[in-house]
């Protein structure tokens, strides 16, 4: 339904029709469930919205957001519900209030149109010929607040029809010890003179019918001076809280003589509002607790998928028991193949379970047209948001915890990448900016992609900020990359205003650890006045990798096999010492460096000469660099176990796993050793050691 | 193995003699090890179990003291060396070398740590009146990692900080 209002800016009749249709659905829902609250509110939308469809409204922006917070308070409602607690009734009321006011301007306009010899006398206190007078009796049960029902609301809305006296009758009121808060003791009597019907007059009431006594009784309409007449026996409480609609109705003063004892006047419901306020801020802690353990939606085609699997396995298993029942040396054939279906059971088991967790990332984009619809109203600047690869599968844990860095970043480009439309124009760019969220696969991760086409980053602001935080000196040679670092760091800011959507400095550097205890990096690119993009790797699981074993020295490691682009013994002619003892290997057209994972890690190894070395070649963030090792062996699935739980991040490691002789062996974080080597390259250099590596960043 | 026959197979025999075993006092227990010659002594309800010596996966560019890790009934389990950790004296590897596996709670995160000592010992009894405080001087161990000095007979056993311990890796290996 957001998306759809989103949509509605450009406004066609279908669209319209689907929004109708997702509210109209909504307040049936609630209906059904007896959430009486939803299904009040829902249905202000539904009348706006209905006037929409038949055109007797023109759409206007303030009408959407109006529609737009609608949306922001059913959503609040439906899960105030869910967590079965209280939620904000002031900001629902607001915008229900805000929603009469305009469905009421709406009937104004259509009043004024269809009956212009009646002058416009609506808001005038004259009775006209049409209107007669109705006198309501209206007790509501004692406990019609706690439903959600308002009585304001009802009034509002009556008043909305014609002039509305209100008449609080406190008779019923207990002493003030026996109050509950949440019990409404008060009932109305009150007068209307109106245009409507009966009909209408129910429909007001509609919603707490049979909560209630109600009496409708109709005066003629020539008698309109009684009106006035009626005077409140308590200051009256409607007229208490701002209610604009019932102001406009003539009140009269009320007479104090005749006030019950005064503590009772507070109305119920503001108790309770209050109240629930105090109940929102725990409810609120609350919410984020449940949603955490959370459920997840599967679809049957992967549910089917894995029962028909679970089947196969099991009859497999029945046939392998059977065999070894009465096993003998001819039948070891018939054992390989079962083994074999085994293996071939459980490897597809493993896959469909692990799908169970995949969900598509359209659930981490869908909330970001609304968020730059907001963004864009608030800054001023205008923004076309472009989504692509929605359908791209991301795990279910990775995706929840990769939403808020998101948002950060697409925050930061509309907030510091996208220009003002002004310069903009100067700078010869379209007014409108453009923020580009994509996703695809690459290798084992995902990839996602936060482009805009504005500013880019301000290298030299960068620069000279790192300066003044003392992060760099002044000779320090970066390259751009080395400097769009520097914006992870904690506490930086270049922003020259800080703002309420981003400019604090705070941010970037919770991204990027964010994303690092994900097992994913982020990689800035940005051109000065053409944008910036903000890359971002994630691991498509977080449990189960692809490794190839490798054996260096007594030590097993396991180079993740997407890394790997091959794996070659090196001929001694083709290896290279170029500037200081750096090896470079020739690999057709390329040179690869080449890093020997004994020198890396410190540890010994069998073959230290990298003459006819094995070289595992493998690729991260675009660089190839060669990995020395001893020995090529198995390749295998492993399951990843964290280093970080009992111990700590370790550098060039990304976890560790357990091979299937009990052993724990490293995996290789690839990325990481490139950085690593290169590290230990600029130290060598300044001891004037020999350099392990040098000249990666090329 | 029994903790009783490992106790007397201590190549370093020397005086030492415990009190008998009493469970049903009301003071804290303490598991009491061997480094070298000396007796150090662990909470004994954060001892996860007592593993015998297996030789650890090593972690690349880890300090000294860092063994590696061990494969706990899956679980990834880090090994520390007291003895190189507390400059102690060498670390040789006997029969009688095992792993204290414990795990140690504290601000909220729950760490399962090995530790290799030369040998287990006992389980000693100890009212809170009986720990003395360390003298402030001398000693390889840091003063944080001691809770304080518990006499057994002839003998005075060192109390560890098993939060400190926690600590362990997490200060080193920052660079």
């Amino acid at each position: 339904m957001e998306s759809s209002l989103l949509n509605l800016e450009q406004g066609d009749d279908e669209t319209i029709n689907s929004i109708f249709r997702a509210a109209h659905s909504i307040k049936g829902g609630a209906g059904t469930f007896g959430f009486n609250q939803v299904t009040e509110f829902t249905h202000l939308v539904e009348t706006l919205l209905d006037e929409m469809r038949d055109g007797r409204r023109a759409i206007e922006q303030n009408d959407i957001e109006l529609l737009l917070d609608s949306v922001d308070c059913m959503r609040l409602l439906i899960e105030s519900i869910r967590d079965e607690v209280d939620c904000d009734l002031t900001k629902i009321n607001e915008t229900s209030d805000l929603l009469t006011i305009s469905l009421n301007k709406g009937k104004e306009a259509e009043e004024v149109q269809a009956s212009s010899e009646q002058s416009s006398a609506n808001d005038q206190q004259q009775a006209n010929s049409g209107q007669s007078i109705w006198h309501i009796e209206f007790i509501p049960d004692h406990h019609l607040v706690q439903t959600g029902n308002d009585p304001l609301l009802l009034f509002n809305a009556l008043a909305d029809l014609g002039e509305l006296v209100v008449e609080a009758n406190c008779k019923d009121l207990p002493a003030v010890t026996d109050i509950d808060a949440e019990e409404l003791y008060i009932s109305w009597q009150l007068t209307l003179t109106s245009s409507s019907t009966e009909e209408d007059i129910k429909e007001v009431f509609e919603w707490v019918e049979d909560e209630c006594k109600l009496n409708i009784t109709q005066e003629s309409a020539s008698s309109s001076d009684a009106t006035p007449a009626q005077e409140p026996t308590e200051p009256d409480d409607s007229s208490n809280d701002v209610t604009p609609s019932v102001e406009a109705a003539p009140t009269p003063a009320p007479t104090v003589a005749s006030a019950p004892p005064p503590p009772l006047e507070p109305v119920p419901e503001e108790i309770q509002t209050a109240k629930s306020q105090n109940k929102n801020v725990e409810a609120k802690a609350t919410t984020k607790a449940k949603a955490e353990v959370g459920s997840i939606r599967v679809g049957v085609d992967k549910v089917d998928s894995l029962i028909n699997l679970v089947g196969e396995l099991v009859i497999t298993q029945s046939m392998l028991s059977e065999l070894g029942n009465d096993f003998d040396i001819t039948k070891v054939e018939r054992l390989t193949s079962g083994l074999e279906q085994l293996l071939q059971n459980t490897k597809e088991l493993q896959e469909s379970v692990m799908r169970i967790r995949m969900l598509p990332i359209s659930f981490a984009f869908n909330r970001f047209p609304r968020l730059i619809h907001d963004l864009s109203k608030k800054t001023g600047k205008e923004i076309e948001l472009i989504l692509k690869g929605e359908q791209t599968e991301l795990d279910k844990t990775v995706m929840e915890q990769i939403g808020d860095p998101l948002v950060h970043l697409v925050r930061n480009a509309v907030d510091h990448g996208i220009e003002p439309a002004e310069v903009r124009v100067a700078n010869g760019k379209p007014e409108k900016g453009t923020i580009v969220l994509d996703a695809y696969h690459q290798g084992g991760n995902i990839v996602i992609e936060i482009s805009d086409d504005g500013g880019g980053i301000n290298r030299q602001a960068v620069f000279n900020k790192a300066l003044e935080k003392g992060l760099v000196d002044e000779k320090t040679q970066l390259t751009d990359s080395q400097v769009f670092d520097l914006i992870f760091e904690a506490g930086f800011s270049t922003a020259v205003e800080v703002s309420d959507i981003s400019g604090r400095g705070v941010g970037m550097d919770v991204v990027k650890k964010n994303i690092q205890s994900l097992g994913g990096r982020i990689q800035v690119e940005s051109e000065p006045g053409k944008g910036s993009k903000f890359k971002v790797n994630l691991p498509l699981t977080l449990a189960i990798l692809d490794g190839q074993l490798v054996k260096v020295g007594t030590e097993t490691y396991i180079v993740p096999l997407i890394t790997i682009v091959e794996s070659l013994q090196a001929k001694p002619e083709l290896i290279n010492r170029v500037s200081g003892d750096m090896l470079l290997y020739r690999l057709r057209e390329d040179n690869v460096p080449v890093i020997p994972i004994y020198k890396l890690f410190d540890i010994s190894a069998e073959n230290e000469q990298v003459d006819n070395a094995l070289l595992v070649v493998v690729e991260a963030d675009g660089q190839k660099v060669g990995l020395m090792v001893d020995d090529l062996l198995a390749q295998q699935q492993v399951v990843i176990k964290s280093l970080k739980d009992n111990y700590q991040q370790v550098e060039g490691v990304s976890g560790a796993t357990i091979l299937g002789d009990g052993s724990v062996a490293m995996i290789l974080d690839v990325p990481g050793m490139i950085t690593m080597a290169m590290k230990n390259a600029s130290q060598a250099q300044l001891h004037k050691r020999t350099p392990i590596l040098e000249g990666v960043t090329s | 193995m029994d903790i009783q026959d490992l106790a007397q197979d201590i190549p370093v025999e020397g005086e030492y003699s415990l009190e008998g075993i009493d469970f049903i006092t009301s003071g804290e227990q303490y598991l009491t090890f061997m480094l070298a010659k000396e007796q150090y002594a662990f909470d004994i309800l954060c001892v996860e179990e007592i593993r015998s010596w297996e030789t650890p996966t090593k972690i690349p560019n880890s300090p000294e003291h860092v063994c590696g890790v061990i494969n706990m009934r899956g679980i990834i389990v880090p090994i520390i060396d007291l003895r190189l950790k507390f400059n102690i004296c060498e670390a040789i590897y006997t029969e009688t070398t095992v792993v204290i596996v414990l795990t140690i709670e504290n601000a909220g995160t729950s760490r399962t740590i090995g530790f290799i000592v030369d040998a287990v010992s006992d389980v000693l009894n100890a009212d809170e009146s009986e720990i003395k405080s360390a003298p402030a001087f001398g000693g390889c161990v840091p003063q944080h990692y001691i809770d304080g000095l518990v006499n057994v007979g002839d003998n005075v056993v060192t109390l560890l900080n098993i939060k400190a311990l926690q600590q362990i890796e997490a200060h080193q290996n920052s660079n």
